[in-house]
């Protein structure tokens, strides 16, 4: 846990001072606005949605719960990188598509899309570990690493998903009630909010 | 009548004639419309931004977070147009949440001259901030309205806590404040409503600060929400949505509270877009004989008649109402004989605290979504304690489990990456300080002419700034914390503090129209009237003449109920 989730999980904590779910993940935060991804506006083609639901979903797979990619999050991504990202993330993002791709060609020859599921999961936690060791060295100000990126949005779109907040989680629309000590015993599904 | 809340009065002369104008319709504001209209005045509530009506304009609050497009996160459109909400908030990342931003004031409409950095959250509409506050209430006790004179700060309150006390009282009564009773003398007990629970790692966290130090008090936060139903509202769902507005009611608003029970007298008026542009001031009386409204949609002007006007467009817009209502007689403003008027502005400390894990209750859990946290009160410099700056501090905070936003340490991706993050993670506690911050003749507002609104109205300038006994605090505030998390067994503490917190930030601007016993010093008297018109009631933030450490909404309550309380027994025996 980084220490900056940590102090994200900690301020939803603060109920009564601070608003809950915009604390999440920072997929989007401010910054500065110089380098713009030439050539207009930000597209995503069917094909890049279909790869990033693979990518999610390899990150998030169905198990005894849907998955990622039952949970739309190759398309969620888009919207995100689209409407939320600053232009410097969103070149991260964008370069890190081809980059995660590069890197699946270059340890087995093919792309992640050609890539079985044994190698996507090998390749992805290769590059996890990678983006875990740079953010460790990592000033507060440097830029997140692409996979960080991509990883905190498919926890975001998943996890606040219908299947994902309802199926993999245990999501209470209106609790009714507060009890601020009660059993817990392993296996029991956390709270989606 | 009780439902015709946008009841337009344009024609001229009696018909725009009442007994009472309240100008602002926040929590104070709120609270004079309801107090008036109660007492039987004719009353006109004016409020600058848009209508917002209860549960039918809490436009989010009943969907789903997967039925939120951005899942909460607010867009780079809606950041560009209200960039001074999207300022980055200490750690936490952003404040900027999706659903609501436009719950927050227009920044192109409405802008400021920052001469020192100065964040002012600001909202705009119905209900003003009185659906976004946080809802903590606190009394305050007489080491708080004591404080500057013993310290020889500023001027001395012309009132004690026996004097605000019944209005307390009163205002717990109809706000709904759910709270324990602890028998603190620095933090006196009220009218409160069942508390709610701690957790079980706070509960644990409390006992072990209790027999670690001495007089430092963990426990549940004082909050504004319903632990039971009260006549007309439902109790809180522990949701913990509250900022979205709440179709329950559940928390005290301005809409879920104090209008219904004004509208319900038949004798109030609703004027939203309606921007007061100055108090009209009579010589002869010298008294106000009304204010100038200009129509944020039509851009016509118009006058309200009143026999007395309440003020409670909050404290650095009620301020700018009176600088803007300048003569020739007062020409800093309505009020500035004194020359404090926008003086002595003050905020609270925020944006600094700690936070770490605990072991040891990995079988135990909650249920619910709590809107509220834990308060340790205040313990610097009471009761023989003494450090090297003055007053004190609080901390609110909060431990639960980690969501499923963790990393988990050596899973990466995949299925048991998934599986671990589908149950509740460590323990982790976690609290922010907030902490006093001395009146300054300095730090100041005024009436930057040059800079135009869209209205072509003059803009605020802010130039106030933190000081050495405030520096001096924030580092103590940290370093008290981390020494309460250790001896209470938290492990991995880290911490926080913003270097460049500026006054605003703590969103409990405070001070501008300070009262007090004496004219030559002051703006109001211990009515909250203006001394130099007398039948002008200031109750938002702007009376303040210290900040003490607690959150300052439920003292506005009361001042304004008490207020509101002596206009009217003035009004009757004609002496007003």
């Amino acid at each position: 846990m980084n220490r900056r989730e940590a102090l994200s999980t900690v301020a939803l904590l603060l109920g009564g001072t601070i608003v809950g779910a915009n604390v999440f993940l920072e997929g989007c935060t401010p910054g500065d606005k110089k380098a713009a991804a030439a050539g207009g506006p930000l597209t995503f083609s069917n094909d890049d949605i279909a790869y990033l639901d693979e990518i999610a979903e390899t990150i998030i797979p169905t198990t005894d719960t849907p998955g990622a990619k039952a949970a739309k999050v190759g398309e969620f991504m888009t919207v995100m990188v689209k409407d939320c990202y600053d232009e410097k993330d969103q070149k991260i993002f964008v370069d890190g598509m081809q980059q995660l791709n590069d890197a699946s060609r270059k340890k087995f020859g093919k792309s992640f899309m050609d890539a079985d599921s044994k190698q996507r999961t090998e390749l992805l936690t290769e590059i996890d570990k990678e983006s875990k060791d740079a953010m460790a060295k990592a000033k507060p100000e440097d830029p997140k690493p692409y996979f960080r990126l991509m990883k905190e949005l498919t926890l975001l779109g998943y996890f606040t998903s219908e299947v994902g907040a309802t199926k993999a989680l245990r999501y209470v629309a209106v609790p009714g009630r507060y009890e601020g000590c009660i059993p817990y015993k392993k296996g029991d599904k956390a709270w989606a909010t | 009548m009780p439902q015709d809340s946008l009841h337009t009065n344009n024609r001229a002369g009696v018909a725009n004639t009442y007994d009472a104008i309240v100008i602002g319709s926040g929590i104070s504001g709120g609270w004079a419309a309801k107090e008036l209209s109660e007492k039987g005045l004719r009353t006109l509530m004016l409020e600058r931004g848009r209508n917002f009506e209860h549960i039918k304009d809490y436009a989010s609050a009943s969907k789903n977070p997967w039925e939120l497009e951005h899942r909460g996160k607010a867009t780079q459109d809606q950041k560009k147009k209200r960039p001074i909400i999207s300022r980055p908030w200490a750690m936490y990342g952003t404040a900027a949440y999706e659903p609501i931003m436009d719950y927050w004031a227009d920044e192109q409409e409405c802008p400021y001259v920052e001469v020192k950095p100065f964040t002012w959250w600001r909202s705009y509409q119905m209900g003003g901030r009185s659906i976004l506050w946080g809802r903590q209430s606190y009394r305050w006790s007489d080491f708080d309205f004591e404080a500057n004179a013993k310290d020889g700060i500023a001027v001395d309150w012309p009132i004690r806590y026996k004097d605000v006390a019944p209005w307390y009282d009163y205002a717990e009564k109809f706000a709904g404040i759910s709270g324990s009773r602890e028998g603190l003398q620095h933090l006196p007990d009220g009218n409160f409503l069942p508390p709610m629970d701690l957790t079980c790692v706070e509960k644990d966290v409390a006992e072990r600060i209790r027999k670690s130090f001495r007089n430092r008090h963990m426990i549940i936060g004082r909050v504004a929400n319903l632990t039971v139903p009260i006549p007309g509202r439902t109790k809180c769902q522990f949701r913990n949505r509250c900022w979205e507005g709440c179709p329950f009611g559940g928390y005290f608003s301005t809409q879920s509270s104090t209008l219904p029970a004004a509208m319900a007298t038949g004798k109030l008026t609703v004027r939203p877009f309606s921007i007061v542009t100055r108090i009209l001031y009579d010589k002869d009386t010298k008294k106000a004989k009304g204010v100038e409204v200009l129509d944020a949609e039509t851009n016509k002007t118009y006058e309200f008649y009143s026999r007395i006007v309440f003020l409670n467009a909050s404290t650095l817009n009620s301020a700018w109402v009176l600088m803007n209502s300048a003569t020739d007689i007062w020409p800093g403003g309505l009020g500035s004989s004194s020359g404090e008027l926008g003086h002595n502005i003050m905020d609270h400390h925020y944006m600094l605290g700690a936070q770490g894990t605990v072991e040891g209750f990995e079988d135990k859990y909650y249920y619910g979504r709590r809107a509220n946290g834990f308060y340790i009160t205040r313990f610097a410099n009471l009761y023989g304690d003494k450090r090297d700056y003055l007053r004190g501090f609080g901390y609110q905070g909060g431990a639960g489990r980690q969501g499923w936003s963790r990393d988990v340490a050596e899973l990466n991706v995949g299925a048991g990456f998934k599986e671990a993050l589908t149950e509740p993670g460590t323990w982790s506690i976690g609290a922010t300080g907030f902490g006093e911050i001395l009146p300054y003749h300095e730090n100041k507002i005024t009436l930057d002419k040059d800079k135009k609104d869209k209205w072509g109205l003059p803009v605020l300038s802010m130039d106030a700034e933190l000081k050495e006994n405030e520096w001096k605090m924030r580092k103590d505030i940290v370093q008290e914390l981390v020494a309460m998390f250790e001896a209470a067994g938290v492990k991995n503490i880290s911490t926080w503090d913003d270097k460049n917190y500026a006054i605003g930030q703590g969103i409990h601007e405070m001070g501008s129209a300070r009262m007090g016993k004496d004219p030559k010093t002051s703006v109001l008297n211990k009515w909250n009237q203006v001394w130099d018109a007398k039948n002008v009631f200031v109750t938002d933030g702007s009376f303040m003449v210290s900040s003490a450490c607690q959150n300052p909404s439920l003292t506005y309550m009361a001042m304004t109920a008490r207020a509101v309380d002596h206009a009217v027994s003035e009004l009757k025996k004609g002496t007003l």
